[in-house]
């Protein structure tokens, strides 16, 4: 794993100070809670992989296990009315968002109930209702919305705010460049409330940060477009929360957008076909499962709160029950109508059907 | 009813959609400070201000995703391409992300958005400049494909764009940007799309086309019946997305006979599926094969010979029409127009 230690010092003081704060006891039921959607998100993944393998997912399918304090940590920040853009990683994202799992699942396994009307599949999760304005499975091609939206936002005169999250490896495709400078031109006015969180699991795809990125500081790249930024360490949910808390406030306030580039790593392939995962070793994973976000926001809790084993046990137990619920009642949905097939490509003069039985 | 230019109109209709309803915004490069390379936004900027004309870098990816983004939150952005050709640079934000965005969210989103700009060939821009889009961007759902051929549509066409739910390519021709016409004034002004129109009644040979080759088409039918005494019906179609081919088939069923005019390359273009429409709706009515007049099938040379005889003119026209009354012995035995 190269090019993936947290080496801003100067944030990370400031960062190390907030989350000495946010330790508190005070802030124990929030942290279980925080803890809870985590492992729910962990057993969803799994579950998700083996409905995968046993052929009832179709497409492509990205999973979260190991990233789940970077959605967690940043998103349980927002306020109601803030709006998510995400890339086709986007489970975690719509679950922490509050969509419910049984339509999240239902999504995925292509039926009507899924929250997208099982149009959209994993990489476009879809939940209005909920803030969530799309997976999208262009990389990078989310940014200018978001970029849009947040201008929108402003311009309707409301203080809600935008959170773009999207992986190192759109940092290199032209919307990224695009979206980013039109983003740092419109916050000199105040016209640009988004936080980018670049989720850096260390690959695009296959590809580490080192052999994508020119630069592999990536927070660092912001300067360009005149947008502050600050590195995290992402599998450490006390200091993305801390992190998240601050700079949600400031970009509330200012209408300027700000930039967290959260270091993480994922366990699980790219995607659900990426068994192999010749880029890196199995010795690399390993080493990194020793940080396990769930694992190291469990072991502050131990120290802070009491939690004790039966207390995780019990939080894994019903998570584990959740999402079979969430299964069950997605593998009882129907499939979409046929019918469906013809609505929703357009508001107006929708499609001339081909076929015409 | 006022005269205005091809260009006034497209102006008249921004400005009256601006005043009617805030959410509607411009952005674009240079339309500003600058007034448009077109002048189409002169003195908008002074009137609306910065935050409802907004320039924009030199990035359209980033302008039609940013106008994406507006429209899924309620706003009516509306983007100027400083021509057409310009947007492939955004092909990925309006065909995988405005035309996509509504069906796989199932529904949960309207994006009320217009792209706009000059497109078409005529003055000496060569290849990169030069182009005309209706196959590209008509062979994708989830967007409505607009090319209006005179000045009251320009402006009906474009307020009817401003005030829908769906991202619209709205596709002007700078050939005809000095052009003049009837415009009526406000909601008169509006014109639904998918509704082709009877630009000419005749009775011997049906013309079908859009935008500046549906004036070209006049011109010819005009000629035409002064010389010839042949009457052509020249069929308007002004919306690709959606299509309405019913004015289309019902004057097919008059005359037999018809010839599809369009100023973009011959393959996969909107002559072959209106002419292909035409065979699988009413193959028994044809009296002569179908045929298409296109523009050559090479980019777009720079000197002005060769330019002009890349792109169709009136008698390329008039040699398909021949062609399919059996008037003369024109074409090629392709079944291209032949000349």
């Amino acid at each position: 794993m190269r090019g993936q230690q947290v080496r801003d010092t100067q944030s990370m003081a400031k960062q190390k100070e907030q989350a000495a704060v946010l330790d508190q006891l005070s802030y124990a039921p929030e942290w279980t809670e925080i803890l809870r959607e985590m492992i729910f998100i962990r057993r969803f993944e799994e579950a998700s992989e083996r409905e995968f393998r046993k052929g009832k997912i179709g497409g492509y399918l990205h999973v979260y296990s190991g990233q789940e304090a970077v959605v967690a940590g940043i998103l349980t920040g927002r306020n109601k009315g803030d709006i998510v853009y995400a890339g086709y990683r986007d489970h975690a994202h719509a679950l922490l968002l509050g969509s419910d799992p049984g339509a999240v699942m239902a999504e995925l396994l292509g039926k009507a109930t899924g929250v997208s009307k099982g149009k959209g599949g994993s990489m476009h999760l879809f939940d209005v209702e909920h803030g969530l304005y799309g997976g999208y499975g262009i990389v990078g091609g989310h940014l200018t919305l978001a970029t849009g939206s947040a201008y929108a936002l402003r311009y309707t005169g409301t203080d809600r705010i935008v959170f773009c999250f999207f992986g190192d490896g759109a940092m290199n495709i032209g919307s990224f460049h695009e979206a980013l400078n039109m983003a740092g031109l419109w916050g000199k006015d105040g016209m640009c409330p988004v936080v980018f969180v670049i989720e850096n699991n260390g690959y695009a795809m296959g590809t580490s940060v080192d052999r994508h990125s020119a630069v592999t500081d990536l927070a660092a790249r912001m300067r360009a477009y005149a947008i502050p930024s600050e590195k995290v360490d992402g599998q450490d949910v006390f200091a993305v929360r801390g992190v998240a808390d601050r700079i949600i406030r400031q970009v509330r306030d200012t209408g300027k957008p700000y930039c967290i580039e959260a270091v993480t790593y994922r366990f699980s392939g790219h995607g659900a076909a990426d068994v192999q995962q010749p880029y890196r070793t199995k010795e690399e994973v390993e080493k990194q499962k020793h940080r396990d976000p769930i694992l190291i926001l469990s072991n502050r809790l131990r120290e802070i709160s009491g939690l004790t084993d039966s207390d995780l046990k019990a939080m894994d137990e019903q998570a584990i029950q959740g999402v079979a619920a969430a299964l069950k009642f997605a593998e009882e949905s129907p499939e979409p109508d046929p019918s469906e097939l013809f609505t929703d490509v357009v508001a107006e003069h929708g499609p001339v059907r081909v076929n015409r039985d | 009813m006022t005269e205005r230019t091809y260009r006034d109109a497209i102006r008249e209709a921004l400005a009256e959609e601006m005043d009617r309803d805030e959410k509607v915004l411009m952005m674009g490069e240079d339309i500003g400070i600058y007034e448009g390379t077109f002048r189409i936004t002169a003195g908008m900027l002074k009137k609306y201000g910065p935050r409802r004309i907004i320039d924009t870098p030199i990035a359209e990816a980033g302008m039609v995703g940013t106008a994406i983004g507006m429209a899924m939150l309620g706003l009516r952005p509306i983007v100027e391409m400083m021509t057409v050709n310009f947007a492939i640079v955004a092909a990925d934000q309006i065909l995988n992300h405005a035309a996509k965005i509504r069906y796989f969210s199932g529904g949960q989103v309207d994006i009320p958005m217009v792209i706009r700009g000059p497109q078409g060939a005529g003055v000496q821009l060569s290849a990169q400049h030069s182009q005309t889009f209706e196959s590209f961007y008509g062979h994708f759902p989830g967007i409505h494909v607009v090319a209006p051929g005179t000045p009251a549509d320009a402006k009906g066409l474009l307020k009817t764009a401003i005030r829908g739910r769906d991202p619209v390519m709205f596709l002007e021709s700078a050939a005809l940007y000095g052009m003049k016409g009837e415009v009526p004034e406000g909601d008169a002004a509006l014109v639904p799309f998918g509704k082709s129109r009877v630009a000419r009644e005749g009775r011997d040979v049906t013309i079908v086309s859009y935008s500046r080759m549906m004036q070209l088409s006049l011109a010819v039918a005009e000629s035409l019946s002064a010389s010839e005494g042949i009457e052509a019906e020249v069929i308007d179609l002004r919306t690709l997305r959606p299509l309405d081919m019913q004015p289309v088939f019902e004057s097919v069923r008059k005359t037999h006979r018809a010839v599809v005019v369009q100023e973009q390359w011959k393959p996969f273009g909107p002559a072959a599926e209106i002419s292909a429409a035409i065979t699988e709706e009413m193959f028994d009515e044809l009296d002569a094969p179908v045929v298409r007049v296109t523009g050559e099938d090479v980019p777009m040379p720079y000197a002005r010979n060769l330019e002009l005889l890349a792109v169709p003119h009136e008698k390329e026209i008039i040699r398909a029409v021949e062609q399919v009354l059996y008037r003369k012995a024109g074409g090629n035995g392709n079944g291209s127009a032949g000349w």
